[in-house]
């Protein structure tokens, strides 16, 4: 590992703004009762930060608390205590965090209370389960409630009724509960101003992703994936920070290919790129570091991630378009990767093992996570007969300390290595 | 015909995992065409109105070994993906033409994809149903949606599908409603008189047999049932929550009356009572299967909420009207829908003083002495406090 102070540096110009970001959000959202600024809380996927900015409101996501929460190792207590009060130990793990935190005193990072949300905006893009979590949170605030409903796409396409039928729930749902939650009037001039601003920061953002298509590759687009999709994923889209943010983070991966240099890792730069992979599903956050460690310390660079693409899918073209405000809202919905069916999904797998030239699909299946699990089996096998690379399956979770084996992931990532080196040796010989 | 009689026909229909008497229907005319569906609801209607078959796939039961299904699915999944996977992968649906795969869950969605990929010649749709229950947004968006199903039957079937045919059908379906509902009523009035096994046979055979049939058969019940003489026993009346897609196996369902329990009320097979009321015949037949959608439909965890207050009314109301003395949460284990709704309906039971138990259950559950324990617990209990 490489940690001299140039790494530091560079590593510390976009993680410092991003860190300096999540707390000025943190602060905000801590600080309304003297602010008097209003909270929606939404989730991830399908979330519509452009707008919900058109009325000075501020975004406040249940996801990232529980994700910050697992990060910090607070979230088991939390799953354990929303599991003593009825919550099943079979369900998502984010909602039992959630839950837990509430009964906790639901503190900020900044050591703050998080106040109630004034509004819950329940974009119902790509899980099922977002329904029933925003159920039980209303069940606990008992505010202002809107929903979005956003069909999945069955066929694999997204079809003029889906598109009127999202386009027609946010001009008469979710603008006017947001009017009458905040006050003000909604204009359309600003949403376009806002969604300018999304657009700029996903070229950008791409431009990141793809870079992994070198090597070297300059980033790991599934552990440094993670921060790299905070600002366009949360409370960030459509800000000139959000803007600023991505044009940092690509002069230093600019930086980082002119100097042929591999990813930026918690230890310093990775030297020698053995193994690049493509991985579906989420991380695990209780042990993330730890679950990190067992790549780089060995190598492995993931070089193209399905989980990156949860919060949008960019990638494959889509941009927030000003000209077309309410309607690139709707498609940004649609196009979400969970709301994309098994079909989809398994293209998709299959490209980036080819054009990102992978050794192989790494699955990390997540037990609370059926919107991306239930299938993930199949669609490892087509993915392994389409492109004949070799495929592996981990099993972890996302918040829950309970359902991370580290011998036992170490243990597949290891011969899942093994038998990479094996596949290449077969190609040499038969060469 | 008898009590007796009937049941053993359904019970044999139950058993018969190779779907022998939907096979028959399907080869007495090469024109006709089976289509599957999935829990929780797809408007059967459309199908008979297409001149097909409808027939419910609820999974494998406990007398199916899964062999191969259980290398598509993790531990953490529920059982009925895994042993409808083998049900095609053993050929037992190779007579079927299409398969629906209702919004429910993302599992049974994934499963559309999965279907798709693994059986490609198959008509294969996600039957997405609005969350919205506005006539003007979810209502239009609904109607496009039965539109759609529609005409991919038509181009299945190779001929249109008329209103005319559809009035018929929905006609004959708001028959099949109106006998359902008469043996639910009739088990809540007499329990003693329905055993929750024989009505859960009865009703399962609805999912294979023709509707014309099923009405046939529940009519046959109804007369049967009301003259046969039979013990009546000192249980307390519950109702079952949770239940409405994989199924519990008949076991479970015997050993809940026999700790105590009568059954007086359930969500086994939603898709029997799923529209509350008659469906009008007058007018566009689809926009009145979108009315009766989203205006006169039972509530389950499948379907979003969208009033607070309204959360868990539908059980609570069910519970007042059949005199119901308490309430078994009873889900698959690993069921997202039914078990992240589970603590808001306990909160609006607690609320009443509706007593309530919870377990969980796999469709191969085969130890029962646990669940006898704890229902009969339960019964015990009601009839001491109650
Ligand atoms: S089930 Fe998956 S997509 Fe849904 S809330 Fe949980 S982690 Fe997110
Ligand atoms: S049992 Fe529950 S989780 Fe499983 S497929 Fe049915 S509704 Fe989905």
């Amino acid at each position: 590992m490489n940690t001299n102070s140039q790494t530091e540096v560079i590593k510390d110009s976009s993680m410092l703004l991003q860190k300096t970001m999540i707390a000025e959000n943190y602060d905000e959202l801590t600080n309304t009762e003297e602010t008097g600024k209003k909270i929606s809380a939404t989730f991830v996927p399908g979330n519509l930060n452009e707008l919900v900015m058109c009325f000075d409101m501020l975004n406040n996501l249940p996801e990232i608390n529980a994700i910050n929460n697992g990060m910090r190792k607070k979230s088991g207590a939390m799953v354990m205590q929303a599991e003593k009060q009825g919550h099943s130990e079979d369900v998502c793990t984010y909602v039992k965090a959630d839950i837990g935190s509430m009964s906790r005193g639901n503190l900020a990072p900044n050591g703050k209370p998080m106040p109630s949300p004034d509004l819950l905006l329940l974009s119902y893009t790509g899980c099922f389960t977002f329904m029933k979590w925003f159920e039980l949170l209303r069940h606990e605030y008992g505010c202002e409630t809107a929903m979005l409903h956003v069909p999945y796409e069955g066929d694999g396409v997204v079809t003029q009724n889906m598109r009127d039928y999202v386009v027609k729930q946010l001009k008469e749902v979710v603008i006017p509960a947001l009017e009458k939650v905040s006050g003000v009037k909604f204009d359309i001039d600003r949403l376009r101003e806002n969604l300018r601003n999304s657009a700029r920061a996903e070229d950008d953002f791409v431009w990141v992703l793809e870079s992994a298509k070198n090597k070297p590759s300059p980033i790991d687009a599934y552990f440094g994936g993670v921060y790299y999709i905070g600002p366009i994923f949360t409370a960030f889209r459509g800000t000139d920070k959000a803007v600023e943010y991505y044009q940092l983070l690509r002069k230093e991966i600019e930086q980082r290919i002119t100097e042929g240099k591999g990813p930026i890792t918690p230890e310093g730069d990775m030297q020698d790129e053995r193994y690049r992979l493509v991985v579906e599903g989420p991380p695990n956050w209780t042990n993330f570091r730890e679950f990190w460690k067992m790549f780089y310390e060995d190598g492995a660079v993931v070089v193209a991630s399905t989980y990156t693409k949860v919060g949008g899918v960019y990638d494959l073209g889509f941009r927030h378009d000003p000209d077309n405000p309410i309607e690139t809202l709707a498609d940004y919905c649609l196009g979400c990767y969970t709301n994309r069916n098994l079909s989809q999904r398994v293209d998709m797998l299959e490209n980036y093992v080819n054009d990102y030239q992978a050794d192989g699909l790494l699955i990390n299946s997540i037990k609370s996570c059926n919107s991306f699990s239930a299938g993930q089996l199949l669609m490892m096998q087509e993915v392994e007969k389409r492109t004949g690379k070799p495929g592996a399956f981990i099993e972890t979770d996302l918040v829950d300390p309970r359902y991370f084996s580290a011998a036992n992931v170490k243990n597949r990532l290891e011969s899942y290595f093994q038998m990479i080196e094996q596949k290449r040796q077969g190609i040499r010989s038969a060469a | 015909m008898s009590t007796a009689e009937i049941t053993a026909r359904c019970k044999s229909l139950y058993d018969d995992l190779d779907f022998t008497s939907a096979r028959a229907w399907k080869n007495a005319d090469p024109e006709r065409k089976v289509i599957g569906y999935m829990p929780v609801y797809v408007p059967r209607e459309i199908i008979h109105a297409a001149g097909m078959l409808p027939l419910g796939i609820l999974g494998g039961g406990d007398q199916m070994e899964v062999i191969h299904g259980d290398a598509y699915y993790q531990s953490y999944i529920c059982r009925i993906p895994r042993s409808t996977i083998e049900l095609g992968l053993t050929k037992k649906l190779d007579f079927v033409d299409g398969m629906l795969f209702p919004s429910i869950c993302d599992v049974i969605r994934n499963l559309s994809g999965m279907w798709q990929l693994m059986f490609p010649d198959s008509y294969v749709r996600y039957f997405d149903v609005p969350q919205n229950y506005d006539d003007n947004i979810g209502g239009k968006y609904y109607i496009e949606e039965l539109r759609e199903l529609l005409s991919g039957l038509e181009k299945l079937g190779g001929k249109p599908i008329t209103d005319a045919a559809l009035r018929e059908s929905i006609a004959v379906y708001n028959e099949n409603r109106r006998l359902i509902n008469a043996v639910y009523d009739f088990r809540a009035e007499q329990p003693s008189k329905a055993p929750s096994v024989e009505v859960y046979l009865l009703m399962r055979a609805g999912m294979v047999l023709p509707v014309e049939e099923h009405n046939e058969l529940l009519n046959d019940y109804l007369a049967a049932a009301a003259v046969e003489e039979r013990p009546v026993r000192d249980n307390c009346r519950i109702v079952i929550n949770g239940a409405f897609c994989e199924q519990p196996p008949l076991n479970l369902i015997r050993s809940i009356e026999m700790a105590g329990c009568y059954i007086v009320d359930d969500d086994y097979m939603l898709i029997n009572r799923w529209l509350l009321d008659e469906v009008s015949v007058e007018g566009d037949p689809l926009a009145r299967l979108a009315d009766a959608f989203l205006h006169f439909s039972a509530d389950s965890a499948a379907k979003y909420c969208d009033r607070a207050q309204d959360v868990g009314q539908y059980l609570l109301s069910t519970v007042k009207k059949t005199g119901a003395e308490g309430v078994i949460f009873t889900a698959p284990s690993f069921c997202d829908p039914a078990l992240l709704e589970r603590p808001m309906l306990a909160d609006r039971m607690d609320e009443h003083n509706v007593p309530h138990i919870s377990f969980k259950y796999a469709e191969n559950s085969g130890q029962m002495q646990p669940i006898r324990e704890q229902a009969g617990t339960f019964a015990d209990s009601i009839k001491l406090w109650s």
